[in-house]
């Protein structure tokens, strides 16, 4: 596996600087957060749940790395609208497949927390294999 | 002694015996900055403990054949040798632990929790320590009933030594101090701090990890009671640690690890100890690590711990100048060389350490980045994290050049 600046790619770059979907949240009905010890990338994510089972709104709340930042805001963009039972069948294939570079067994911690904390939110029992 | 001039070593005959330093990361040159963390190591420490393994390898002190006494004479040895490196009164206030985190647990444990420590009896540190000279305490904390304070650290990463001053009451018992700090380099003055404690009555445990590898260290002068470090900083193998003691304090001091080795006699229900340093080296001990770390310290001896610490003098005043001409990177700690270590924290703006330090990794370089095990520190100085590099005997100005360059990239790459 090849680790370049690739990892820096533009869209990255681009969720990291202008991260969508951040901030409180009111009206919230399920948060979490976690952090993660080895490089206390830290994101806190609330997502209100509509009465159809739907993720009507998330938001993501945090501080650390590109990679860990810039996946809480892609997160939220895959996980905004999605119906519940689906949200919570996520796999970290979804994650990683959006963010599409190659990591290192270290950032993979930082890339994966958000659907870790995600996990927690719902109620999950929260191992996305990191 | 005299003042360590801040002189350059001759790096390149000092490399040629490091073969690490030899490879290439990525098609590119190594650029070793995490010295901090762990050192590289010579041939000659390499060689020493396989060494060990091809010819003598037996267990020491019982054994009555041939292989056994070279063992022990070579364990014993390096006993010597690190108690002179240290100036030690004899090689019987040295104990070989596993690391400097077990040598302060033992400490902690053995004259702490299991020794004199009463409910209400103070214990004082500091903000900058590493995690490994605050958790044991907390065991005092949570068992004994001990009360922890914290002497503060100024904005320019010095101790707030007027604070200690109010700390110390006629119920400090410990006052546990690191000689040089990880993250912001300071040295700090800890033959003063020890002799502020002895007047109250304290004793003054020395975290000396980062200090022992960098600069001369003499246990009578800073008439510290029990001072801790680890080989794998000094050019020695992972898996070996030093506690140093007086050796009335160490004869106070009960064990941690109860087994083979630490014993005199052992009947059905109870022991007696062996004498110090024996007592705490319960369990076979890294007998490879330990010779090692004996060459380790002629190696370093060679090279002189005088002209060590003006190498990086040297290095430290190179790297504070060129990283103060970029915009937008700041440093922490003394900016004055003579009261620091070669130990360079720094953040970037936009840049979260990690993201430096996998930008830099590209580039070849080995940078740490987090809290380096310092929470407190971090808390103080309201970081969540810093990028470090640290440098060693085997490093010159190139090393911090290339890292100029490759904070460049950093700053290219989040503009």
């Amino acid at each position: 596996m090849s680790i370049s600046y690739d990892m820096y790619q533009e869209q990255i770059l681009d969720h990291y600087k202008h991260p969508r979907n951040k901030g409180p949240l009111s009206g919230a009905t399920k948060n979490a957060r976690d952090s993660n010890p080895l490089c206390g990338d830290e994101v806190v994510l609330h997502v209100k749940v509509d009465g159809s089972e739907r993720i009507a709104e998330v938001k993501f709340e945090g501080q650390g790395c590109a990679i860990s930042q810039a996946s809480a805001s892609m997160l939220t963009t895959i996980v905004k609208g999605m119906p519940l039972a689906e949200a919570e069948g996520l796999g970290r294939d979804a994650v990683l497949k959006k963010l599409g570079i190659p990591l290192s067994a270290v950032r993979l911690k930082c890339a994966l927390l958000s659907l870790h904390v995600l996990k927690l939110a719902l109620g999950q029992k929260a191992d996305v294999g990191t | 002694m005299a003042k360590p001039a801040k002189v350059l070593l001759n790096v390149p005959a000092i490399k040629a015996d490091f073969p690490i330093l030899r490879r290439t990361v990525r098609d590119k040159r190594l650029v070793y900055l995490d010295s901090a963390a762990t050192s590289q190591k010579p041939k000659q420490v390499i060689d020493a403990t396989s060494d060990f393994y091809s010819r003598y390898n037996a267990n020491v002190h019982r054994a009555i054949y041939e292989l056994g006494e070279e063992s022990t004479r070579e364990y014993e040895g390096a006993r010597e040798k690190v108690a002179a490196f240290i100036q030690a009164k004899s090689p019987m206030e040295i104990a070989f632990t596993k690391s400097t985190t077990e040598s302060i647990n033992v400490v902690a444990y053995g004259y702490g929790l299991k020794g004199k420590i009463q409910k209400g009896d103070e214990i004082v540190g500091t903000v900058m320590e590493h995690h490994s000279n605050h958790v044991p305490w907390h065991f005092v904390k949570d068992h004994k009933g001990a009360v922890l304070k914290y002497v503060d650290v100024n904005d320019d990463g010095t101790l707030k030594m007027e604070q200690y001053d109010t700390l110390l009451t006629n119920r400090t018992k410990i006052v546990t101090v690191t000689l040089c700090s990880n993250v912001l380099g300071t040295i700090n003055p800890v033959k003063e701090i020890a002799k502020r404690a002895h007047e109250v009555g304290a004793i003054c445990v020395v975290d000396a990890a980062q200090a022992a590898p960098h600069m001369p260290i003499d246990v009578q002068s800073l008439d510290a009671d029990f001072l801790a470090f680890s080989g794998h900083k000094m050019l020695g193998p992972t898996g070996i640690g030093i506690l140093y003691g007086k050796q009335d304090l160490l004869e106070a001091t009960e064990p941690l690890l109860g087994g083979g080795e630490m014993i005199r006699e052992v009947h059905l229900g109870w022991a007696k100890w062996n004498d110090v340093p024996y007592k705490f080296e319960g369990g076979t001990p890294n007998i490879a690590g330990a010779i090692g770390l004996g060459v380790a310290v002629d190696y370093l001896t060679m090279i002189g711990m005088d002209a060590v610490r003006g190498h990086e003098m040297e290095m430290t005043e190179y790297a504070l100048e060129k990283l103060a001409r970029l915009k937008g990177v700041q440093t922490y700690g003394p900016r004055d060389v003579t009261k620091r270590a070669g130990v360079v924290s720094f953040t970037i703006d936009g840049a979260h350490p990690h993201d430096i330090a996998s930008i830099l990794d590209v580039e070849g370089i080995c940078v740490r980045s987090g809290h380096h095990c310092a929470q407190p520190l971090m808390e103080r100085f309201n970081l969540p994290a810093t990028a470090r590099a640290s440098f060693y005997v085997y490093n010159d100005l190139d090393d911090v050049d290339a890292l100029v360059a490759g904070i460049k990239k950093v700053q290219e790459v989040f503009a």
